[in-house]
């Protein structure tokens, strides 16, 4: 028998998202927090750059500016009047995170640091602005541990190490969700007015990824399973710097710090592909450089790589500090130890002294959850609401990010929208009374995590996952064709039915990671399947969505958010137009 | 490369006591323990039970026993421990299963040294100003990613687990040093307590355990010298 448990809101994730927007609905109705870890592992404390607003205080900058980068940079797939919403709402955003503590870097007058960032410019694309705002480069590990200090200052209640198995969704109107205690293996079925899914992404759906082992996209899967769509989910941002091989993540800062990508012949290549930003253009841009370079054979040692080059030599004989001044060595290292120490953990290699070996990385899902600008859930393309169903952060598509998120921009998406998404939600949870429960709530959910259980197949969930996993960096990565994405969404069918033969060795009930794992497997494989579906639909290029078959953007055609849903057990697409409020589609360059 | 294996297991639900398994694993030398780990959970048993997430060494899930020290097993690479390992859970705290610590106790001393700002000064519509010298004061106990490798390293822990123990100090510092708090004294009150800073006999285990180099025995004699003058300035 499950246990029950009932609260006004419900918050699912403790990421940035989810406890910024716990910390605003807490303090007017009854909420809770449920993650799968302990909130302080959650993936915003990986973020390492910075978080963008206009504040001004190195150079002149305005929210007009960064409205217009966010659009350019979403290769105009971006929602207009929610990116308007990003570029106003960051700057008090920002100055709430220093006033809760929030440990920001400092200018001689005190006031926020701000650095450069891909893709954010002044006047409208002219040259690169110091816009991020940092805490060194573990920005997303300040706000993740601010936030937490700031719920436990609050009272807010947590559940952690739950994990939850089903959205309680009925007649388009959301009741709560079931959950099991990663702890004891018992059911507990959350009834609640409002639940709000900060998840997060879902990158362990590819080989190489900056993800966490945990960001299997389980809170947007169980949304696909009961037939809410997904929204532009063929959109999905590698990252150009990540380790060779491992995948992990160097921050865009080295860049804004003035480190440039080099090839085996030691050009600085950049300079080719995007003359104004060169190597601050945008993570899409830049990683299909990289690609570029490496098919022409100019890969380090004729491999899959690059450098990127944070020497400073190599930073003051192309004058790309920030303004072009003169940096020295200890100023890099006091900007990046973290970046610096992985280097030389991960790769042994001294940053000061050699190139570090990079490849694009899988790193950020623009798709998800469709919401409107409150945060609340769309069940369809034409805007109908999920009652009492909301999302924030990673898991869900605004779309404030369009078809390429600028650097930065998750965690101010984090924190306007988890912020707008928590008021939303205690707004409702006020004048809503709560939905009843369908009977046997944990039913599915148990009979789910059973069938996996007692599952006595040859199939072994780790195999499935390597297969999956080297199918999507093959056939759904940087570059894209029809074909070769029609043949892995065939090979993800089979892996799909394998799925179904799986059997795991861990029977019990305590902290049964196996069973986990086996079932976070299943979300990663719907995922990639409506992944591969979307990418092989849009016939043409835009932003990280790369088609070799159909190499431009196609606005009298694509122009267009993608919805997908699972109807009757095949997935159905629909669109919805992207609302352009003040930036007319124009060609993009950097 | 073949490594080997030894690991400390414990399944409540079938054993009475801890045992070891043992296993033969293909790594290569600029592998993680991490993913030795996964090598034997993904492929060789199933049951191994660990905690773990970001992988590189910043969310603070994986921090264990390994060769006798306390290390993330993310951030630790076989080249640097060699091809016998042996890994257990993190010391001083009740296993759950495997190498999965109770880490309640942990935590609730972590909330008990008030871990968040107070400033009941209105701050205006901008940022409160910090200069870049006052910012620094406390920059590296902000490094902190509550892992538990320094508290379950320490002696004077593992004689008294009612010692708040050198990450909740940590913390504290990072409170009573930042210029825009307003709680110095009962902060100071706290660390004063007979469960306080004065069980710290300056073994130095945490520094060397911290994954993240932060000077904790330094962090610690800091609150020390400030509970002793009875302010942080």
């Amino acid at each position: 028998m499950a246990k029950h448990h009932q609260f006004d809101a419900l918050v699912v994730g403790a990421g940035g998202a989810g406890l910024m927007a716990a910390l605003h609905a807490s303090r007017q109705v009854n909420t809770a927090v449920i993650s799968k870890l302990y909130p302080t592992r959650s993936h915003t404390g990986t973020a390492q750059g910075g978080i963008a607003a206009p504040l001004g205080n190195m150079e002149p900058d305005n929210w007009e500016w960064y409205m217009y980068d966010t659009i350019k940079g979403g290769d105009y797939l971006v929602d207009q009047d929610a990116a308007e919403i990003l570029a106003k709402d960051s700057i008090d955003a920002i100055i709430e995170l220093e006033h809760m503590g929030l440990p920001f870097d400092r200018t001689r007058e005190g006031k926020i640091e701000q650095r450069r960032f891909g893709g954010h410019t002044s006047n409208f694309g002219e040259a690169p602005v110091m816009r991020s705002c940092k805490a060194a480069d573990r920005t997303g590990h300040m706000i993740l541990q601010t936030l937490y200090q700031q719920c436990i200052k609050q009272n807010v209640k947590f559940f952690d190490e739950f994990q939850v198995i089903d959205l309680l969704v009925q007649d388009n109107v959301c009741r709560g969700v079931v959950t099991v205690e990663i702890l004891t293996g018992e059911m507990h079925v959350f009834h609640a007015k409002a639940v709000l899914l900060a998840v997060g992404g879902f990158g362990r759906v590819w080989q190489v990824t900056s993800n966490a082992h945990s960001l299997t996209g389980d809170g947007v899967a169980i949304c696909f399973r009961r037939g809410l769509p997904l929204e532009d989910m063929e959109f999905f941002q590698f990252h150009p710097t990540g380790i060779y091989k491992m995948g992990i993540l160097l921050s865009e800062a080295l860049r804004g710090e003035g480190a440039v990508f080099v090839n085996d012949r030691g050009e600085r290549f950049m300079e080719r592909y995007a003359p104004t930003m060169k190597d601050l253009a945008s993570r899409d841009v830049c990683s299909r450089s990289i690609y570029l370079e490496v098919r022409e054979g100019r890969g380090i040692g004729g491999k899959d790589y690059v450098h990127i080059d944070a020497r400073p030599e190599t930073i003051n004989r192309y004058q790309s500090g920030p303004g072009g001044k003169t940096v020295t060595a200890e100023h890099l290292e006091a900007a990046l130890p973290d970046v610096f120490e992985m280097a030389r953990v991960y790769l042994g290699v001294e940053p000061l002294k050699q190139g570090i070996p990079i490849q694009p990385t899988a790193h950020y899902a623009m798709g998800g959850i469709p919401t409107d600008n409150d945060g609340r859930a769309l069940a369809d393309a034409q805007g109908t609401l999920v009652r009492g169903l909301f999302a924030a952060g990673e898991c869900a598509c605004v779309s404030v990010h369009g078809a390429n998120r600028l650097g930065t921009n998750s965690l101010v998406d984090l924190v306007v929208f988890g912020r707008r998404g928590g008021k939303a939600m205690a707004d409702f949870c006020r004048q809503a009374d709560f939905a009843p429960l369908p009977a046997n709530p944990e039913a599915p959910a148990v009979a789910d995590l059973d069938r996996i259980r007692s599952g006595t197949g040859k199939e072994k969930p780790g195999r499935l996952r390597d297969e999956m996993q080297t199918v999507m960096m093959q056939h759904v990565g940087v570059f894209r064709e029809g074909p070769s994405v029609q043949q892995a969404l065939e090979a993800l069918r089979e892996l799909k039915e394998r799925f179904q033969r799986i059997s795991i060795d861990d029977k019990g009930q305590k902290f049964n990671t196996d069973l986990y794992e086996a079932w976070e497997l299943g979300c990663l494989l719907d995922l990639a399947e409506v992944t591969a579906h979307s990418a092989l639909i849009r016939t043409e290029s835009r932003g990280a969505h790369w088609r070799e078959d159909f190499p431009r953007r196609d606005d009298a055609n694509w122009l267009k958010h993608t919805f997908v849903a699972l109807k009757d057990g095949s997935l159905e697409t629909t669109y919805k137009p992207v609302t352009i409020t003040r930036f007319e589609p124009k060609e993009r360059t950097y | 490369m073949k490594v080997h294996l030894k690991i400390q297991r414990f399944d409540p639900e079938k054993e009475a006591r801890p045992y070891w398994s043992e296993h033969d694993v293909d790594v290569a030398e600029t592998d993680r323990v991490l993913d030795a780990l996964h090598q034997v959970k993904w492929f060789h048993d199933g049951t191994l039970t660990l905690r773990r997430s970001c992988a590189h060494g910043i969310c603070g899930s994986d921090a264990m026993r390994i060769n006798g020290k306390n290390a993330l097993a993310c951030k630790l690479l076989i080249k640097d421990v060699g091809k016998k390992i042996t890994v257990q859970p993190l010391l001083g705290l009740p296993i759950i299963k495997d190498l999965v610590v109770d880490m309640e106790s942990f935590f609730a001393k972590y909330r008990s040294v008030k871990p968040y700002l107070v400033n009941d000064d209105d701050p205006g519509e901008r940022e409160r100003l910090q200069s870049p010298e006052d910012r620094a004061r406390f920059d590296d106990t902000t490094k902190c990613i509550l892992c538990a490798a320094c508290t379950t390293s320490c002696p004077a822990f593992w004689a008294n687990d009612e010692y708040v123990g050198p990450a909740a100090i940590v913390q504290s510092h990072r409170f009573i040093f930042d210029s825009r708090d307003q709680i110095t004294d009962q902060r100071l009150e706290i660390m004063a307590d007979t469960m306080g800073v004065w069980r710290c006999r300056t073994a130095f285990n945490c520094l060397e355990a911290c994954p993240r180099g932060i000077d904790v025995t330094r962090a610690i004699n800091e609150v020390k010298l400030a509970v002793m003058k009875g302010k942080a300035r």
